[in-house]
């Protein structure tokens, strides 16, 4: 399919977007022009202001200068009803459905047709029906939302965009919560639209999706747009350096692993989450002193779950967890936590704001966080400040901690300087066992690579790593051995040496695991 | 035979007129919470609509002037609620608080001033007064047996804001479930989110919740002060706020449950004005006190999820703000 | 992670809440003038009737004992993520603990049966409010809406015990006999006494140093020792908490149970201090006040004592303007009160994005 002739009017034409959230510059003097029928990429690290700037497309957030024109014609957008006016349609990643509402309703809202419901409801199910056949978007309309899994919500989402006419489709990052085959599909949907006109704009940070998906793509750097490119001209690695601003490098150098004895076995891991889910399937797997294992998988596969569950901190529905062949107690309980963390096993989480640290809290506070019973933080049911403090400081020396600021407020530091805070904090211990979440997310490229060094160090050191990512080049950048997850099992698992992107692609979209698991 | 239909008839009665203020109160909070507003001050919203319905009667010599009075107050009183935690994003339970203390005391200084007795305003006179309205043909038909003592002690003999009452929870639940308002009111309450992509005004929804709030405890203030009794006094609301809260959660925040609910809650209160000191065979005297908990019993069981269980809105008591 | 915007710590801590003080005695001066008083005047009365001569002050040291212990009560559940608004209730059932050991202990010595009536009034307060609290951790029943219906309860409770089993059949009130004396407080009239100093009669006693000697704890317990560390990382995060091996219910029943045994303290000062027998609504709103006094007092133990001072004073003051204005009764200082938690609580931030303004451009210059 042929981008659209550049005579006819960009269907969006940004100029000089800026907005500022506090200190927060988080976008810069944007302008963006997206051709009309063709399908735009938008690609940036985490937090280069990608949804900052849809969002105020959208009408979500008021730009703070800028102008934004539709059709060659400006708009002006204060709030998402002057966007839906204009034809343009957002999907979010964090989906915005009520969730005891039915789906019906939830395309209702905002767009009911009168004061009483039920002639809308009529009229709606007729146009939703349509709908649904012209584009195989089948859901029951009757359904709860609560009742049905990510996909079938994101594709209300996109039932609500079209169901209220819209020319102009963003998405934003919409195939983090799709298996690789439902983000074929979508993107098939895509092709359909823009065959018939529609101008989509898709936000991701995946650069496989853009080169499979888009005609041409901006990238944005630090609240900036830095290029634009078509993306038939453009490569993978090209892209990957306009992103971070210089050559990448993700490749840690390190020397072949040298495995010892088994530190960590589960068997079996079973582990079914509050609303009934299963999220684990019986996982077993096992990790060995001076080896870093690496778990692929597209996120939501029951990564996060398996790490939250050998660090002792979910109820399992089933299995054994072995430290050193010792059977661990069940976990679930804070006691079971305790006691992991008394054996041994470090921990960084993946939600490093909510779980790693306290964001109120000081640095010093957060230092101790998990430690606060520490014999030397003070005498018997007091706690010292000042041990704290003291102990904060140098490891803040350690780990390159910049401000090196015990008293500032752990919230305001940046996302990797909280990292080496956490991480700094779970490996002073010298433990056999880390587990560890999603290392660098939010993390800038510095403070990447010294994570990464740090992580390789203590493999070298002959201790045991468990690493979780949903980035695969950080996982084959750092993994000895690769287990692969899909749907709560584990799916495959490959050496350093044999494992691929083609390769773990496939075994994440649950393809190919036969072959590779035998 | 005949007496123990009058006795039970004027005991369901009493029911309904003790009734009336708790379903006011609770479909007030049915709006606000169902918009995500924690409303902890019906209480205060009550006792200013009373003191400003029984003034304003007073010195107009009308009931239906004192009525206006007490939904304007009552729903200037939600607007202050609406301010602080819509506007500025406070804590909504502290700004109920500081409501029910304004409240209580506010009209007890503007009383004290303004009328000179203690506290009170001066006694109404009839006219000043919501009466007992008779519906049509009932010396004709009390004659019946049992029907005809229910029509005319049951159906009949109750002031207008009882049948207003008896209008308004159909006419709630119909707003609810039915309309469009209802649909982003009940939307709005689960995920402001959704409501705000949707391209509707969160606060601007969340402000016509309150509005609807403070008229629905206005009229329930002007019962107690111009229909139950002829004056207002001080602290006159006595914790029914608060039971209408109870008998909100008590209806998991549905408007036909919440009016059972409601019921249930003045049938033990009418119950126990008849209760005192009468020994119940197998029982004994139950005491009063007992009667008076129950409510608030039967809630925290139902909160704790002994006896079924109450979701409240999602979101209700998180200050909207669209960064998460 | 909101863009609040940030102050300077003496704005934040000074400046803000004197403002947010000032609009709600600003408001009160309003009403004062609505009534056709002269609100100069009412202030002026209010002053001398709280510290204008030795019995008004040990009058308002009395009532801020009382909101001292309230206060901290809900500062406290407050750092555990909890609002407790049911400190009436707690200190009502507490004054329960009290007068049962004052009435059925006094063959005691005075040296035993003080302590242990003190300690039963922190164990009835703190077992009142551990239910909601374990409500709240077990069984996911918000702790706001359970400590208003324990606050009825307790009414409830109090009213058949004290009515139907303690009240004295002597006396026409329903109040208990009178405590044998060795089982009260001192008052400071015979501290001060000791010390050969005339003070006047008033209801102030050692449960002012009570209070003190709480909030010394509070302020210890919350920011120097482990449990309290537990406690505001259970407040901040439950997530976090779990983490870090820290059990969130558990820690939220032993807050509530604190929590309560400081609102408990309240009745120490009421029922074993002031009123030497046990009555009916003792508590007289004293509870509800902890919460203006905590919002106030930014929920520190330093400053919820400042607030209780200033409630303390009003309260005292506040009598006396009622005696000497014609138009003013007692009740004027609950509006001060409402428009405070107003003001200081729920459009705490009113002024902020101004004084942020400010600032900014102070700063900028």
């Amino acid at each position: 399919m042929e981008a659209a002739s550049a005579l006819e009017l960009p269907a969006l034409e940004l100029r000089g977007i800026d907005k500022s959230f506090g200190a927060v510059h988080a976008n810069r003097a944007v302008d963006l022009s997206v051709a009309k029928g063709s399908i735009h990429g938008i690609v940036g690290e985490n937090g280069a202001g990608k949804s900052t700037l849809m969002g105020i497309v959208y009408g979500y957030y008021a730009a703070d200068a800028g102008t934004i024109r539709v059709d060659g014609k400006e708009v002006h957008i204060a709030a998402s009803q002057d966007a839906i006016a204009a034809g343009i349609g957002m999907v979010h990643q964090h989906f915005m459905l009520v969730e005891n509402f039915t789906v019906l309703e939830n395309v209702l809202l905002g767009a009911e047709g009168g004061a009483l419901l039920k002639k809308g409801e009529a009229a709606a199910r007729a146009a939703l029906g349509k709908i649904m056949a012209d584009y195989g978007l089948e859901v029951d309309l009757d359904a709860k939302i609560e009742t049905l899994d990510v996909g079938t919500q994101q594709r209300v989402e996109i039932l609500k965009a079209l169901y209220r006419g819209a020319q102009i489709l963003i998405l934003d990052e919409p195939t983090a919560v799709l298996t690789p085959q439902e983000a074929d599909a979508l993107f098939r949907l895509l092709d359909t639209w823009r065959s018939q006109g529609r101008t989509v704009i898709l936000i991701t940070h995946k650069l496989r999706e853009i080169l499979a998906a888009t005609d041409r793509v901006t990238v944005m750097r630090q609240g900036a747009v830095v290029a634009t490119r078509d993306t038939a001209a453009t490569s993978q690695e090209e892209l990957a350096e306009l992103m971070v601003g210089r050559r990448v490098q993700l490749r840690v150098a390190k020397d072949a692993c040298v495995p010892g004895a088994e530190v960590l076995r589960a068997t079996g891991l079973r582990y079914v989450d509050a609303r009934g889910v299963e999220r684990l399937r019986g996982v077993s797997l096992s990790v060995r002193a001076g080896e870093i294992v690496g778990i692929a998988g597209v996120s939501g596969n029951g990564q996060s779950e398996l790490l939250e569950a050998l660090a002792g901190l979910l109820p399992l529905a089933g299995g054994e967890i072995f430290y050193k062949s010792e059977k661990l107690a069940p976990p679930g309980t804070a006691a079971a936590s305790r006691a992991a963390r008394l054996h041994g096993i470090a921990h960084v989480p993946e939600d490093r704001h909510r779980m790693g640290m306290v964001v109120g809290y000081s640095a010093a506070e957060s230092t101790i966080l998990g430690y606060h019973g520490d014999e030397d933080l003070g005498f018997g049911p007091l706690l010292s400040n000042r041990a704290a403090t003291t102990r904060t400081a140098r490891l803040m020396g350690a780990y390159d901690v910049r401000p090196a600021a015990p008293a500032l407020r752990s919230g305001n530091f940046s996302g990797g300087n909280q990292q080496k805070i956490v991480l700094g904090r779970e490996i002073d211990r010298d433990p056999e066992l880390l587990l560890i979440g999603q290392p660098t997310r939010g993390v800038d490229i510095g403070a990447i690579e010294f994570i990464h060094r740090r992580l390789v160090a203590l493999r070298d050191a002959g201790k045991a790593i468990l690493l979780v990512s949903c980035e695969l080049d950080e996982i084959l950048g750092l993994a000895d051995r690769i287990l692969v997850m899909f749907d709560g099992r584990i799916v495959g698992e490959l050496g350093r040496d044999a494992a691929d992107e083609r390769a773990l692609g496939l075994m994440m979209a649950g393809v190919a695991q036969a072959a590779a698991a035998e | 035979m005949e007496d123990l239909v009058l006795q039970t008839v004027s005991l369901l009665a009493s029911t309904v007129r003790l009734a009336v203020p708790l379903i006011l109160c609770a479909l007030a909070g049915l709006f606000a919470e169902r918009s995500g507003v924690v409303d902890i001050g019906l209480e205060g919203k009550m006792l200013a609509g009373a003191f400003a319905a029984a003034s304003v009667a007073f010195w107009l010599q009308s009931a239906w002037a004192g009525l206006a009075a007490a939904m304007l107050v009552s729903i200037a009183f939600a607007l202050v609620h609406g301010f602080a935690c819509i506007t500025h994003r406070g804590n909504q339970v502290v700004a109920g608080m500081a409501l029910n203390v304004l409240a209580v005391g506010l009209t007890a200084v503007l009383a004290f001033a303004w009328f000179q007795e203690g506290g009170k305003t001066p006694a109404l006179a009839d006219a000043a007064r919501f009466r007992p309205l008779q519906l049509p043909f009932v010396a004709e038909i009390s004659t019946v047996p049992v029907l005809g003592t229910i029509y005319a002690r049951l159906l009949s003999g109750h002031n207008a804001l009882v049948y207003l009452t008896a209008a308004l929870v159909p006419l709630v639940a119909f707003v609810v479930f039915r309309t469009r308002f209802g649909l982003r009111l009940r939307a709005v309450g689960e995920n402001p989110h959704a409501v705000d992509t949707a391209g509707i005004s969160v606060a601007r929804l969340r402000y016509q919740a309150m509005l609807a709030s403070g008229a629905l405890c206005g009229i329930a203030g002007a019962y107690l002060s111009t229909a139950q009794s002829a004056s207002f006094l001080r602290e006159m609301t006595a914790g029914k706020g608060f039971l209408a809260l109870a008998a909100l959660i008590f209806g998991k925040w549905m408007p036909i449950p919440t009016l059972f609910a409601c019921l249930l809650f003045a049938f033990a209160d009418a119950l126990q004005g008849r209760l005192q000191g009468v020994a119940l065979p197998g029982i004994g005297v139950v005491p009063v006190q007992a009667i008076q908990a129950l409510p608030y019993l039967l809630t925290i069981l139902l909160l704790a999820g002994f006896v079924g269980k109450a979701h409240a809105p999602r979101a209700s008591g998180i200050p909207y703000s669209k960064e998460k | 992670m909101s863009a609040g915007a940030r102050l300077p710590r003496w704005v934040d801590l000074g400046l803000l809440p004197l403002l947010n003080l000032a609009a709600a005695f600003l408001l009160s001066g309003l009403v004062v003038l609505a009534i056709g008083e002269d609100p100069i005047k009412a202030l002026r009365i209010l002053v001398n009737g709280a510290v204008g001569y030795p019995e008004a002050v040990a009058f308002t040291l009395y009532y801020t004992t009382n909101f001292i212990l309230t206060g901290l009560a809900v500062a406290l559940a407050f750092h555990a993520g909890l609002f407790n608004i049911g400190g009436e209730g707690q200190a009502y059932v507490a004054g329960l603990g009290v007068g049962l050991v004052c009435l059925y202990l006094d063959f005691l010595p005075g040296f035993a049966v003080v302590p242990i009536a003190i300690l039963s009034a922190a164990a009835f307060g703190a077992a009142w409010a551990a239910i909601p609290g374990w409500l709240e951790a077990y069984r996911g029943s918000h702790v706001v809406i359970t400590t208003i219906m324990f606050n009825f309860l307790a009414a409830a409770l109090m009213t058949y015990l004290i009515t139907n089993w303690l009240l004295d059949p002597a006396h026409g009130a329903p109040e208990t006999r009178r405590f044998a004396g060795h089982t009260t407080l001192w008052t400071m009239q015979q501290m001060l006494g000791w010390f050969g100093i005339k003070a006047p009669r008033s209801p102030l006693n050692a449960a002012f140093f009570l209070a003190l000697a709480a909030a010394a704890f509070v302020w210890i317990y919350v920011w120097h020792t482990r449990a309290g560390y537990r406690l505001r990382t259970v407040g901040s995060s439950h997530k976090a908490a779990l983490y870090a091996g820290i059990d969130p219910a558990r820690t939220i029943v032993v807050a509530m149970a604190i929590s309560g045994a400081l609102a408990g303290l309240m009745a120490v000062n009421e029922i074993q201090g002031a009123q030497a027998r046990l009555l009916l609504s003792f508590t007289g709103g004293y509870g509800f006040v902890g919460i203006a006094v905590a919002l106030m007092g930014r929920n520190h133990p330093v400053g919820v004592c400042l607030a209780a001072l200033l409630f303390g004073a009003l309260y005292q003051g506040g009598a006396e303007l009622a005696f000497e204005m014609r138009n003013i009764n007692r009740e004027m200082v609950i509006v001060i009160q409402g428009l405070i938690i107003l003001f200081c609580g729920a459009l705490e931030n009113m002024f902020r994005p101004t004084l942020a303004r400010l600032f900014a451009r102070q700063g900028a210059a």
